[in-house]
């Protein structure tokens, strides 16, 4: 599909550069996550729609994984800068809430990252009920220890909680489902 | 403050349009103010886990706010800062519930639990909302508003059947809130057109489920008892003499530098 010549053929009054949308998830998946350096905004599934016009225009669609999450503007600016570093001049970054976030989109590769990070990756989110006082099993990710204890129900960032397992004693966060 | 919804909804009238933009000041208004609150504690709850819970929720309850005020501002409302910096307590349209001093660590997760419990069912109802962009800013917020839900009932049973000191506690925080709360489910003008139109949720029956799933848990799980809630009371223009010192305090860094663009 990428052949170059042939494009640039066709539109010989085009300066653009022209880019590939694949080029530009590739370089997507180089942004971190702000508050979770060891896993990309597309290994979170945050980006959801990558599109180039005939013009040579890129716009990114990504949806925040909390609504209050203070890292937003961190990630809209690092997505056009890396966006930027393709060569590309005329970058619109949206957003969208529309399908909500969730952590089922969070990839297999990422899931293990997370956990040799020292972080238990999200259990499936299913259909729970609103009013729900029992959290989902969570397993220790050093020990792999499934007796564990929620310490806290929220954490150092929204997306996360406290735990302590009773295995291995030690203590370690915990991604909620979402 | 600036997610903004991709998708529009259905075509508002004017009418409609103008009770829409105040619904959606009460909502942030309720939001920003119990935020506030919340953030009192930051650095003197009782325990650190707590401290951070408290911040957490308070982050959420903002984010929730700057969904609906940046809804508000594609129907022509102000600048989501402007709204929330820029206004006085006559202005302001939030709940006295939510205005009241933090009080202890009982009257914060009763208050809590009475909004959060509120704000889940309202939320879950208005994802049905035939208006496309708050639809959407309902199942985002509810997700969030879920875990607030389990946090704080979890805290007012742990309270209620605790010590005979924070049983009686949680008791004088409900006995002083209670009258409070009903005011979480006062319409706004022109919200009977809305939920005519299938825009907004009816609210009677959102009270209605949240009478329900407090009293279920507030008497039949924890053993409180719920005071008579006064058959009327003043609307959301009214407020205590708390708000305009909070607002004081909230508001004075942005009116001393009007001009800043990073914060």
């Amino acid at each position: 599909m990428a052949e170059g010549g042939r494009q640039k053929a066709e539109c010989p009054a085009s300066s653009a550069i022209s880019i590939q949308p694949s080029a530009v998830w590739a370089a997507l998946a180089s942004v971190p996550d702000p508050e979770i350096p060891v896993v990309s905004i597309t290994d979170m599934g945050m980006v959801r729609d990558v599109t180039v016009s005939d013009a040579g225009r890129v716009t990114v669609t990504f949806t925040p994984t909390f609504s209050g999450c203070p890292a937003l503007h961190v990630i809209r600016d690092s997505i056009e800068q890396a966006v930027r570093d393709l060569g590309v001049t005329d970058v619109e970054v949206r957003s969208t809430l529309t399908p909500p976030w969730t952590t089922d989109w969070i990839n297999d590769d990422a899931r293990e990252r997370l956990r040799q990070y020292g972080i238990a990756p999200p259990a499936p989110t299913g259909e729970g009920q609103l009013i729900q006082l029992d959290a989902e099993p969570t397993r220790c990710p050093r020990c792999g220890s499934l007796n564990v204890r929620m310490t806290a129900s929220f954490g150092p960032t929204l997306c996360k909680r406290m735990y302590v397992c009773d295995t291995c004693r030690e203590p370690f966060e915990g991604f909620k489902s979402v | 403050m600036t997610t903004t919804p991709s998708i529009s909804g259905t075509e508002l009238t004017d009418t409609q349009t103008r009770a829409l933009l105040l619904k959606l000041t009460v909502l942030a208004d309720d939001e920003i103010i119990l935020a506030h609150r919340d953030g009192e504690w930051t650095g003197h709850a009782p325990i650190l886990e707590e401290d951070i819970a408290l911040a957490n929720i308070a982050q959420d309850e903002l984010g929730h706010a700057g969904l609906y005020l940046s809804l508000a501002q594609t129907l022509g409302g102000s600048d989501p800062d402007q709204v929330a910096f820029w206004r006085g307590p006559d202005d302001y349209r939030n709940t006295r519930l939510v205005e009241l001093p933090k009080g202890d660590w009982a009257f914060t997760m009763v208050r809590q639990f009475l909004y959060d419990t509120s704000e889940a069912l309202w939320l879950e109802a208005a994802t049905r909302s035939t208006y496309a962009p708050l639809a959407e800013i309902a199942a985002k917020a509810v997700r969030e508003e879920k875990f607030h839900v389990q946090h704080t009932a979890l805290w007012v049973e742990r309270l209620a059947l605790g010590t005979p000191e924070s049983e009686r506690r949680t008791q004088a925080a409900l006995t002083e809130l209670w009258p409070h709360a009903a005011q979480l489910f006062q319409p706004v003008e022109g919200e009977a057109e809305l939920t005519a139109s299938g825009i907004l949720t009816d609210l009677n029956a959102v009270h209605a489920r949240w009478s329900d799933l407090v009293t279920r848990h507030l008497v039949d799980k924890c053993g409180l008892t719920l005071p008579d809630a006064p058959a009327t009371q003043p609307g959301r223009d009214t407020h205590t003499e708390h708000l305009a010192p909070l607002l004081e305090e909230m508001q004075r860094v942005a009116r001393q530098h009007p001009d800043a663009e990073v914060w």
